[in-house]
C-alpha cells in the first residue's frame, strides 16, 4: 500500500495509487459497487484491514480459488462485519503491545451490502457504533438482496418491484417506505455520519477520508446502483446515481456528532428536486408504477419525498 | 487452476493478494468499447478521466509519460458495460457489436 499521507481527488494522482480492488473480480458487468471500492481505495491513508459482510461484494470478489483483494481482508457471517472490525482493532491493540506487531494505529473498515447493514447487521452495526470503536462502517446500498436473486431489504424504494414484492393487480411493489438508516445512526451520536455516492467522486473520497481522520466510529451510506436488479442500462449505473442525488432519493449530507448537519454542495446547489418519475422511468423495476391504477401510489411517493426533503432542508438550516 | 491436489496451500488458503488477475472476465463482453484520440481531454491536456474513475474493472489504461499522454483498453478484463461511453463528456468512446 502506499503510504501517501494525502487522498488522491485529482486524476494525475489517481492512477498513481495502488489500486485496492483488482480486475479479474466478478462482479456483474456495469455494477456501481467495484466503483464505490475504487473511490474508497483513493481515499485511504496507510495499513487498513477491510472486514467484509456477505453480500454481492464479499460472494463475487473472493470466489475460490481466487481473491481480488490487495488488502487484508476478512469475512465471517452475513451480519457480524461491525463486530468482526472492533475484535480485528482489539488484536491489533493488544498485539502491538506484546510486541507481536509493528503497526501503532491501523485503519479498520467494515464493509457491508444494504442486507447486512439495513436489516440482518443492524445490531452488530448499532453495538459497534454505541462501544466507540475506532472504525469506519460502510454500507454500499444498491436496493434489495441482489445477491441472493432480488428480495427486498429495508432499503427498497416504496414501489419497487423484487422478486418478494412483485407489483400486481393487488399491490405496486413495495409499499412501506425506505428506513432512515444513516439518521438512525446518526442518531447514536458518534463522530461522523454522511450520505455519499459515486458519480460525485471527489465528494465522496473528501468524506471517506474524514471518516478515517475523526477519532471513533464512523458511518457512510454509498449509492451503488445495479443494473441486473434494477432492470435499468448497464452503462447508466453512475448516471442513475446522480439522478438519484437530483431527485432527492439519495440525497448527500454529513452529520457531526449527530447533531450538526452539514448539506453537501451537490445537494445544495439543487434549486429544486427533479421528480421522481424521471427516475422510475430509467429502471424497468419501477415500470409497473406508470399503469393508471397506481397513479395516486405515485402521487404520494413524490409528496413523501418532497416531505423528507423539506425536513432534511430545516435541520442542514438551508432554504 | 490447475494444481494437482498435493500443490494446493494448507488449508486451501489464497496465499498471492489479488490473483483474480489470472481469470480472465474479457470473455463477458457483447460490446466493445472503441476511443477515438482526437477528442478526448486526457490525450489533449491529462483531464478529464472520468472514464478510469468509474470502470468497475480497472479495463482503462491511463499513462503518463514525459508531457505525452496515451490511452488504451485492457480487452482482458472489460466486461463492456459501457460505463465509459455513457460518461465520457465530448463522446469519444463509442460501443461496437463484438
Amino acid at each position: 500500500m502506499a503510504t501517501d499521507n494525502k487522498p488522491a481527488v485529482s486524476i494525475k494522482d489517481m492512477i498513481k495509487k495502488d489500486r485496492i480492488l483488482n480486475s479479474g473480480h466478478r462482479m456483474c458487468a456495469g455494477c456501481a459497487a467495484p466503483v464505490v471500492i475504487k473511490l474508497m481505495g483513493m481515499a485511504l491513508r496507510g495499513p487498513t484491514i477491510v472486514c467484509n459482510n456477505t453480500g454481492c461484494l464479499e460472494v463475487a470478489t473472493t470466489i475460490y480459488p481466487y481473491t481480488a483483494w490487495n488488502l487484508p481482508w476478512i469475512h465471517v457471517a452475513f451480519e457480524n462485519a461491525a463486530a468482526v472490525a472492533s475484535g480485528v482493532i482489539e488484536a491489533t491493540k493488544v498485539m502491538h503491545k506484546k510486541g507481536r506487531f509493528d503497526y501503532e494505529h491501523i485503519d479498520v473498515v467494515a464493509l457491508g451490502g444494504d442486507g447486512a447493514s439495513f436489516d440482518i447487521g443492524f445490531g452488530a452495526i448499532s453495538g459497534a457504533m454505541e462501544r466507540g470503536h475506532d472504525m469506519v462502517y460502510m454500507c454500499y446500498d444498491n436496493g434489495a438482496y441482489q445477491n441472493t436473486g432480488i428480495q427486498r431489504s429495508g432499503a427498497t424504494f416504496p414501489g419497487q418491484e423484487t422478486t418478494t414484492s412483485w407489483a400486481g393487480s393487488v399491490i405496486p411493489g413495495k409499499l412501506e417506505r425506505k428506513k432512515p438508516l444513516a439518521e438512525i445512526i446518526a442518531a447514536h451520536k458518534i463522530p461522523y455520519v454522511a450520505t455519499a455516492e459515486p458519480s460525485n467522486y471527489r465528494d465522496f473520497i473528501t468524506k471517506f477520508r474524514k471518516a478515517l481522520e475523526v477519532e471513533g466510529p464512523a458511518f457512510v451510506h454509498a449509492f451503488s446502483p445495479c443494473p441486473r436488479g434494477w432492470r435499468s442500462a448497464t452503462g447508466e449505473s453512475i448516471a442513475l446515481s446522480k439522478l438519484a442525488v437530483e431527485t432527492g432519493l439519495h440525497p448527500l449530507y454529513e452529520v457531526i456528532n449527530g447533531e450538526e448537519w452539514i448539506m453537501s454542495s451537490a445537494s445544495k446547489n439543487l434549486k429544486e428536486l427533479k421528480p421522481v418519475d424521471e427516475y422510475f422511468k430509467t429502471q424497468g423495476q419501477f415500470k409497473h408504477l406508470f399503469k393508471p391504477e397506481w397513479e395516486d401510489f405515485r402521487k404520494r411517493i413524490q409528496e413523501q419525498v418532497n416531505h423528507d426533503w423539506e425536513l432534511l432542508k430545516k435541520k442542514c438550516g438551508v432554504d | 487452476m490447475s494444481e494437482k491436489y498435493n500443490e494446493i496451500p494448507m488449508a486451501g488458503n489464497i496465499i498471492e493478494p489479488g490473483n483474480s488477475l489470472k481469470y480472465k472476465t474479457g470473455g463477458w463482453r457483447a460490446e466493445r468499447p472503441i476511443h477515438t484520440d482526437e477528442t478526448c481531454l486526457w490525450i489533449k491536456n491529462g483531464t478529464c478521466g472520468r472514464c478510469w474513475i468509474y470502470c468497475p474493472d480497472n479495463a482503462v489504461v491511463l499513462t503518463e509519460k514525459n508531457g505525452k499522454y496515451a490511452y488504451a483498453y485492457n480487452y482482458d478484463y472489460c466486461k463492456g458495460c459501457g460505463i465509459c461511453a455513457n460518461e465520457c463528456p465530448t463522446d469519444s468512446i463509442k460501443m461496437e457489436k463484438e
